[in-house]
């Protein structure tokens, strides 16, 4: 079977795990790593897995988009660059997935609204944040069966899975998520919170959603809709799992879920890696399914 | 005691108006806020911190919600202050720089910037930008007895080297005992530049909290929390007025009034307590096994919910190196336990 052609951008844990979920993908390959340091670890082991490397950014791999028919791009660098990099691989006609907190396209999390953006042949979307990917799917589960004024949710990450690049910008990983929970969850207001946990050894990534809902909740839909979401997270990340609840109190509902990753890259522990390449890799797909069915053709964005 | 201390000059910082919205479930009205701080100010106390018990941000589900915003007890207690300068709490992935520069408006002119003991890069953005508003800016190092003093010196250099001006050893457990606190400072003092000053935040719960805050002077600490007759979390902060009695009779110089202090304990503070704040079993508890003190009124109320003892709830806690912030894993416990104890079942599918 025919597979749509992938480039990675950003070498760091991010795109490396990219590359395992990516080679496994019945529709995606993926062809090329873009670095900025020739030296760089994550370069090196892009090319023993069998990929073409350049070290010079996005400008490196753009002359070769076309001859080698790359048609999604993966950016997992930062949001300051991501920006341009989308900007002159969408002009090649290259579909973006936006994994920083640049945000420039719609907000994607797959069981909620993927559908919707592969429909519209979006040409960037944005996959907001591992705490993101982990909790929107059950605020939504919630929001749903009936009006959340409030949604907050808190994700308790492994020290060892969190890179410099969030922990020098934990505001925007606040901001990003809050934002989604709102737009994307369906909660008319949205709080996020991080916690990083050194422990040892490494705790698995644990995510609460607690729901603040307009009246008293309708315990047995909420329970139904919240177990049919999981299952379809279960389908791309098979380590999601609920350890508590739902948990009813008044008019909130608490969630208590377990994201354990598959261990592609990083050890199990760092499901928040593991969500949000697998969500990522899965937004890929279905666009790569709308592609090859011939429903939807990426046209080269005009530039500005 | 062998060191003579007489003659040090110590900055005091009082807690009871966040940490000690902690211990109330962070329900102190602004008026009452403004009561304490301006006793406090009265007294000499230069240094008052008012804000959510989780600092800024903190009004949520997880750390509750208070009667008023951090804008609205800054804006009543700031302006009132004839000397004493207000500061407030911000722990990165809660509190957010939007926020630190909405309480500098309101009058806030010092920050405690506070990360778990080895995770002081995820504070660079934060102090960077308290500096940048002029204030007084501390690098907090949380739950301190979980690193190392080599590792906690590192940490802290790193923290001086965002900007941080102090650098303080959070004892939130209120595990440590004298020689581990002796240990931190010296191992701090090391490495930091001479300019930098040290601090220390002591919780009551083995009853160590002046032991503690007189052994991090020796040390070269300059700056102690603690709060007046104690109110803070788990058994309290440092309780205020006793250490300054133990500070004026070593010759330790504050510029803090005894009496007047003792009064405000007295008069103000212990009438406004819902619970004696004390040493009792959980709060023993949380200082014995190493648990952050915050978690012992959420784990009173989950242990009651669930039927699980709170100590029980509080030393899984500990065996699972929970950490601050980390409150919704009391709840999740407390269920875990109680489905283990055949009180709880999973959910199914109607």
């Amino acid at each position: 079977m025919k597979k749509i052609k992938c480039a990675l951008i950003g070498s760091g844990n991010i795109g490396t795990d990219l590359i395992y979920k990516i080679q496994r993908s019945p529709v995606l390959e993926p062809v090329w790593m873009v670095g900025i340091d020739p030296n760089s670890e994550g370069l090196a082991r892009a090319r023993e897995m069998g990929l073409k490397t350049t070290a010079e950014g996005a400008d490196g791999l753009l002359p070769h988009v076309l001859a080698d028919g790359i048609q999604i791009a993966f950016d997992a660098t930062s949001a300051y660059v991501h920006a341009e990099n989308s900007r002159k691989l969408n002009e090649l006609g290259v579909m973006m997935i936006d994994l920083t907190p640049a945000a420039i396209g719609p907000l994607c999390v797959p069981p909620v609204n993927l559908k919707e953006h592969a429909e519209k042949a979006e040409m960037n979307v944005n996959m907001i944040s591992c705490a993101g990917q982990a909790t929107i799917p059950i605020v939504n589960a919630v929001a749903r069966v009936q009006p959340v004024e409030y949604a907050e949710i808190v994700a308790s990450l492994a020290s060892k899975s969190i890179g410099p690049g969030t922990r020098a910008n934990l505001d925007e990983f606040t901001y990003t998520t809050s934002n989604a929970i709102v737009q994307v969850g369906g909660a008319r207001r949205g709080k996020a919170l991080a916690i990083i946990n050194p422990a040892e050894p490494p705790m698995i990534m644990r995510n609460t959603i607690q729901c603040l809902c307009d009246s008293e909740p309708d315990q047995p839909k909420i329970i139904d809709s919240v177990l049919a979401m999981i299952e379809q997270v279960q389908q791309y990340v098979p380590g999601y799992r609920l350890v508590n609840g739902p948990l009813f109190d008044g008019k909130r509902v608490a969630v208590f879920m377990e994201v354990k990753g598959l261990g592609d890259y990083l050890p199990t522990y760092a499901g928040n890696l593991d969500i949000m390449t697998a969500s990522a890799c899965r937004t890929a797909e279905m666009f790569a399914e709308e592609i090859l069915a011939g429903t939807i053709t990426l046209k080269p964005a005009v530039a500005a | 005691m062998t060191t003579n201390l007489k003659g040090r000059q110590v900055l005091l910082h009082d807690m009871c108006l966040r940490d000690g919205m902690h211990a109330k479930r962070e329900q102190i009205s602004v008026d009452q806020m403004v009561k304490v701080a301006t006793a406090l100010d009265a007294a000499g106390v230069p240094l008052i911190q008012v804000s959510h018990g989780a600092g800024m941000g903190g009004n949520s589900l997880q750390h509750g919600f208070a009667l008023a915003s951090n804008e609205e007890y800054l804006r009543a207690v700031c302006p009132l202050m004839t000397q004493a300068k207000v500061s407030v709490l911000l722990i990165p992935g809660l509190g957010t720089m939007k926020e630190l520069q909405s309480a500098h408006d309101c009058g806030a002119r010092s920050v405690h910037v506070a990360t778990h003991c080895t995770e002081a890069d995820t504070s660079p953005q934060h102090i960077a930008f308290a500096r940048k508003l002029g204030m007084d800016t501390t690098g907090f190092l949380m739950m301190a007895h979980l690193n190392t003093p080599e590792g906690l010196a590192q940490q802290g250099k790193l923290m001086e080297g965002y900007g941080a001006q102090t650098i303080y050893i959070t004892d939130s457990a209120g595990f440590m005992l004298p020689d581990d606190v002796t240990a931190r400072v010296a191992a701090l003092k090391a490495v930091l530049n001479p300019e930098t000053e040290i601090g220390f935040h002591g919780h009551h719960n083995l009853g160590l909290g002046v032991w503690n805050s007189i052994a991090a002077i020796e040390a070269g600490a300059s700056r102690i929390d603690g709060s007046v007759a104690g109110l803070g979390a788990g058994a309290g902060n440092t309780p205020l007025e006793v250490f300054l009695a133990v500070c004026d009779r070593l010759g330790i110089e504050t510029g803090v009034d005894l009496f007047k202090l003792m009064d405000v304990a007295e008069d103000v503070i212990v009438p406004m307590m819902d619970h004696p704040v004390r040493v009792d079993r959980d709060s023993l508890t949380l200082g014995f096994a190493g648990v952050y003190s915050t978690f012992l009124l959420h784990a009173k109320r989950a242990g009651a919910r669930f039927g699980v003892p709170a100590r029980d709830i509080l030393v899984e806690l500990g065996r699972q190196k929970m950490i601050g912030g980390q409150e919704d894993m009391i709840e999740d416990t407390a269920m875990t336990l109680a489905k283990q104890r055949g009180l709880l079942r999973d959910v199914v599918r109607a």
